[in-house]
């Protein structure tokens, strides 16, 4: 091998990019995220059911929101039809908070696991709850 | 042709991740074990290819000199484009290797008044299609370790709202995302166009962009359209990189069609022109010194050669040369 040294230092300033997941993440154990659905107002519901379904709002929830922003606050639409045709009131205070008022055990759980900062928050009030802990 | 082969080995590839999740149910395979093969393979191959070539010698001290070379004192020298030094050589590499400079010296020639004239044009083009697509592809793979790592590394979070800056939509679009996939769709139009260019693709040529396309769009698409649920998504990465591979049911074919591609990009990298990753470093015209007059550079696989001098030549055949008229130095 010619300049031996170079190109081992080489390889190993690879290496540690490369294999960076691995060297930063071991024996590390994660627990995977809990969102929990046990505040008051969901515990009273006799149908626990949000807009749309589990499925839906767990891979669109983010476009939703974002829907209901343009929706309400730019075109003054204040009106939701589903996809099951209940219409709901376009509100992330009174609609969405009313249920999930647990901001800490169900928003935060699962976007700071997959490490997402949405900017709700920028605008809105925060909870009670999570307004104490902060 | 060649287009055509390496497109349709990429639709094969699509193909196959889809059959095998969707329908043979294969996620164990396409979820771990092509993943964690793929990876050793990049590894292994990358290292094995670099160990490979530095078992050959440079025979000659051949750096481009594209500036003044270091000669005497009151004669000013061009310390990155002719360094004379170690220092200079990194500054020259680094410049090389984050900014592209040699690229950024790209000549277009053409023929003026009908071949009268043959002119010179400064053409940037490939250097800010090679570059955006470079740069891009990078902050999309620091990107990514959001889903490797737990808690997240703080540079990966500024990276993440640059990226996002925008706030278009949610969630965001990643400004990177869309200018990798213009950069790699421009690098493979401009092969498709510019016949000279058209002449010398190979296959192999096409395939590493064709590859980056599908990644690319898979990637956006489930990002901004399909919709995966990200949080078993990265229960699975995160497992990956963990050493604790497990399969959360229920993400969408569109995760594993992203995922083989990639794998299949990582797979083929230490066999391709893709090493390149590499090889920039090891240029002999970019990482040498301009010094060739002050130091020596000796052939590294010189040897003693045998030889046969002409003194030793005409002792041997002094007397048939005399007999044959043949005049000689010595009597």
């Amino acid at each position: 091998m010619y300049d031996a040294w170079k190109i081992l230092l080489g390889l190993i300033i690879f290496l540690a990019f490369a294999t960076f997941p691995f060297y930063s993440n071991m024996g590390k154990a994660v627990a995977k995220p809990d969102p929990k659905l046990d505040t008051p107002v969901i515990q009273q519901m006799k149908v626990k059911q949000c807009v749309e379904s589990k499925e839906f709002m767990r891979a669109e929830h983010m476009q939703l929101l974002n829907n209901w922003r343009d929706a309400a606050l730019r075109r003054g639409e204040r009106l939701y039809k589903g996809s099951d045709g209940r219409i709901t009131e376009i509100s992330f205070q009174n609609q969405c908070l009313r249920c999930h008022s647990n901001k800490k055990k169900f928003c935060d759980e699962c976007h700071s696991y997959a490490d997402v900062k949405p900017y709700c928050w920028d605008c809105h009030i925060a909870p009670k709850e999570a307004k104490n802990e902060h | 042709m060649g287009a055509l082969l390496s497109f349709f080995v990429v639709i094969v590839l699509v193909l196959l991740a889809l059959a095998g999740v969707k329908g043979a149910g294969l996620y164990v395979l396409f979820g771990t074990i092509i993943p964690y093969a793929a990876f050793a393979t990049f590894i292994l191959g990358v290292i094995l290819r670099v160990i490979k070539w530095s078992r050959s010698p440079v025979p000659f001290h051949i750096p481009t000199t594209c500036g003044q070379e270091k000669s005497l004192p009151w004669i000013k020298y061009s310390k990155l484009e002719s360094p004379a030094g170690t220092m200079g050589v990194i500054g020259r590499m680094a410049l090389e290797v984050l900014l592209f400079r040699s690229l950024f010296r790209n000549l277009k020639s053409e023929q003026r008044d009908d071949g009268a004239k043959l002119v010179y044009g400064s053409n940037k083009w490939l250097w800010l299609g090679g570059i955006a697509f470079h740069w891009s592809m990078l902050i999309v793979i620091i990107r990514h370790l959001r889903f490797f790592t737990h808690p997240v590394p703080f540079f990966v979070n500024i990276i993440d709202s640059l990226d996002g800056f925008l706030q278009i939509g949610a969630p965001h679009l990643m400004i990177t995302g869309v200018v990798l996939l213009l950069a790699v769709t421009y690098l493979f139009l401009r092969r498709a166009f510019i016949p000279q260019v058209r002449y010398i693709s190979l296959p192999a040529d096409y395939l590493p962009l064709f590859l980056i396309m599908g990644i690319a769009t898979s990637g956006i698409l489930m990002r901004y359209f399909l919709k995966v649920d990200i949080i078993h998504v990265k229960e699975l990465t995160l497992g990956l990189a963990t050493l604790n591979p497990k399969i959360p049911a229920g993400i969408g074919v569109i995760f594993y069609i992203h995922l083989f591609l990639i794998s299949t990009l990582f797979a083929y990298f230490p066999f391709s022109k893709l090493m390149h990753m590499g090889g920039v470093f090891l240029s002999p015209t970019r990482n040498l010194a301009n010094n060739s007059r002050m130091k020596r550079h000796v052939n590294p696989w010189n040897y003693p050669v045998k030889v046969h001098t002409y003194e030793e030549y005409e002792d041997q055949f002094r007397e048939k040369m005399k007999d044959a008229g043949i005049p000689v130095e010595k009597e």
